[in-house]
């Protein structure tokens, strides 16, 4: 057991806790800090795979404002300060098989390829960012892409502010 | 002559020898050498805190003719000493209905999201926490995580004048960053790397000759992200009631100051590195030239403790803004600026001739960042002057109604 | 030396754990936390593909940028439905978000 492999199970064990926690838990600021926790683990779980600019956006997008959202919409639309009523739906033990078939058939289908079991991590990594900058405004690669991504933005950003405004009642 | 010249890097591997020697397995010793600088560096900026914010309270005063702490000790120097004694031995409450976890967790997270910040900044070109790839980016995704704290003070206070205190700041936090990233690129393009290490050495010419419009925006906003005066309504004693941190009372609160104080420092530091030149100056070094590194250390310190006392210059003088005029302040004036600023920059950098040499580049940049200014400032006069012809007009058009009406009380 | 295959399943482990808790949670924010553990399962999935098979092609990092940024506007526009729900209709829960037309 490598010290590489050893602190990959730390952070992967730590990622899945938190998720765990997350999805149970009743309290809904609760389960947005765990899911907080989730995402820190997923940054880290990108620094360990090389890919450190990925992490930091990680961070910064995810933990600085997704999950700064989520906590103002949980804030905004609550109505007790506690959750009373029962957090899972009538079915919930369906979703749980079902989550739990799709996740032994996942396992199954990754197990096949032996390939994956002993691919070692290749030397030569390229993954600096001013490649991915050129990357993203090349013709030739993904400025298509890119564009409509900013217009998906620019209309995610106009379409957020009409819903949530105070309309006239 | 080693020891005098670099101290810092002697003693590292005088350690890690000896580690080496006790018999450990090389990774081990990486793991402790790494573990020891993140110690020095946390202890290093704690006790900086002690003394800046004695620096803070004397000068303050003196700006506002008065003397400041003067009791305890010579100048007040164990003021400082006195106020954590005293934190210390205060009674920590807890307010009925709050949440035990997060009530507790919020302050140390405002001070962990500060404390990591140090660790790309470089005190000399061979002392520097780690030089990672992604220096800018990492500083400004962990000031994103510093707002979670603020939300998790807000919150598990369980007082809705500290939620709304939080509210109000997260909002301006939040809407800062933009126009902050935004200047953060430009030392970025300039230098054609994010390390913080190569944007010092790309510093021939300071950066804030070449980008001076981008250095203003980065200190406002830095200014606001940290909530020092004049955007400090998120401790508006007489506004909000000391907003988010009013149930906490003790040590509790000395950590949500102390990470404020640090992080006024912190920004002071990042300033100095990304815009004044870092740890660059006469007789220091290079990684390719010999030089004497300690100084590096000396001129670092200098720097931002210049910057620092700019802050609290701009602390004892200016008055607090409103929370509307902040806001929009930042999206309707920083933010368009910023983007201008950044383009119109990318595209002159772009096209300066490489035959241009350190200082003609220097040169060139000035002067498109001079003609931008001006181009603002003519753009916000006549904005303004469109403003107020509107309102006399509609000053004229009151004025013009018939008498009858304003004697109707 | 991490193996490629622990880390798809940790990637299908996190996926599932976002599954149940988009199907099973009755507050609508909650299913947007599963949504969001998914996109970030997926976006693991990702770049542990690139890192292992084809570090040398930046194609695999510029792919996870994009799912970053379709999450970050998802997460944005459906937060701001659930805040105009609760508006009128004073609840969150999905379960009683039932009628097409009010």
């Amino acid at each position: 057991m490598t010290v590489g492999q050893l602190l990959f199970i730390v952070v992967s064990a730590a990622t899945l806790l938190s998720a765990l926690i997350t999805v149970i838990n009743r309290n809904l600021f609760h389960a947005a800090l765990w899911l907080i926790a989730t995402l820190f683990g997923v940054a880290a779980l990108f620094v360990l795979l090389e890919a450190g600019f990925l992490a930091a956006v990680q961070v910064l997008l995810y933990i600085g404002a997704i999950a700064t959202l989520i906590i103002f919409a949980v804030m905004l639309t609550r109505r007790l300060m506690t959750e009373t009523r029962e957090a899972v739906n009538s079915e919930w033990w369906l979703s749980a098989a079902l989550a739990g078939v799709l996740i032994v058939l996942l396992i199954a289908i990754i197990g096949r390829v032996p390939a994956w079991a002993s691919t070692a991590p290749q030397a030569d990594v390229s993954g600096s960012i001013a490649e991915l900058g050129q990357a993203l405004v090349s013709p030739d690669l993904y400025v298509l892409p890119f564009e409509l991504a900013s217009v998906m933005l620019l209309v995610a950003l106009i379409g957020a502010i009409i819903i949530a405004r105070e309309g006239r009642r | 002559m080693d020891l005098l010249k670099d101290p810092l890097v002697f003693l590292y591997l005088q350690i890690e020898a000896t580690l080496r020697s006790a018999g450990l397995a090389p990774e081990l010793v990486n793991v402790a050498m790494q573990l020891i600088g993140v110690v020095v560096v946390a202890t290093f900026c704690l006790l900086l805190i002690i003394f800046t914010t004695w620096l803070e309270r004397k000068v303050v005063a003196r700006m506002q003719d008065r003397l400041g702490p003067n009791r305890a000790g010579p100048f007040g120097i164990l003021q400082s000493i006195a106020d954590v004694i005293k934190f210390l031995t205060k009674e920590d409450l807890m307010p009925t209905g709050a949440d035990r976890w997060v009530f507790n967790i919020a302050p140390l997270m405002a001070v962990i999201a500060v404390l990591l910040i140090w660790a790309v900044i470089p005190f000399s070109w061979n002392v520097i926490g780690t030089n990672v790839n992604i220096g800018v980016i990492y500083v400004v995704a962990v000031g994103a995580f510093g707002t979670l704290s603020i939300l998790m003070a807000g919150w598990g206070s369980n007082n809705k004048y500290a939620l709304l205190g939080a509210f109000r700041v997260v909002a301006q936090l939040i809407s800062y960053e933009v126009p902050m990233i935004l200047a953060l690129l430009v030392p970025v393009l300039l230098a054609r790397s994010m390390r913080m290490n190569d944007i010092v050495m790309a510093q021939g010419v300071w950066f804030i000759v070449l980008a001076p419009i981008a250095a203003l925006i980065f200190f406002i906003t830095s200014l606001a992200e940290v909530g020092r005066t004049p955007f400090d309504l998120l401790e508006a004693e007489s506004e909000i009631v000391a907003g988010y941190h009013i149930e906490y009372s003790g040590m509790k609160w000395a950590l949500f100051m102390l990470a404020e104080f640090l992080h006024a420092f912190t920004i002071s530091a990042l300033f100095a590195t990304l815009f004044l030149g870092g740890w660059r100056g006469p007789g220091v070094g290079d990684l390719n030239r010999p030089g004497i590194p300690i100084l590096g250390v000396v001129y670092f310190l200098i720097k931002s403790f210049l910057v620092y006392f700019v802050v609290m210059w701009v602390r004892g003088t200016l008055p607090r803004i409103r929370i509307d005029h902040m806001l929009a302040f930042c999206w309707k004036f920083l933010t368009p600026v910023a983007l201008v600023n950044i383009s119109v920059m990318a595209v002159v950098d772009k096209l300066i001739p490489a035959t241009a040499g350190l200082w003609g580049r220097a040169g060139i940049l000035l002067l498109t960042n001079l003609v931008m200014g001006a181009g603002i400032l003519i753009a916000v006069a006549m904005v303004a002057h469109r403003a107020r012809q509107r309102e006399a007009a509609l000053l004229a058009q009151a004025e013009a109604l018939p008498a009858t009406v304003g004697t109707a009380r | 030396m991490v193996p490629l295959n622990w880390y798809l399943i940790v990637a299908a482990l996190l996926f599932c754990i976002g599954l149940y808790g988009a199907l099973a949670r009755r507050n609508a924010i909650a299913v947007l936390i599963g949504i969001e553990l998914m996109l970030n399962a997926v976006n693991i999935n990702l770049v542990a593909f690139w890192r292992y098979l084809t570090p040398q092609l930046i194609s695999g990092q510029a792919y996870a940028v994009f799912v970053f940024t379709v999450a970050a506007a998802e997460a944005a526009v459906g937060l701001a439905l659930i805040i105009s729900i609760y508006r009128n209709r004073e609840t969150v829960v999905v379960e009683e978000i039932d009628i097409l037309k009010w």
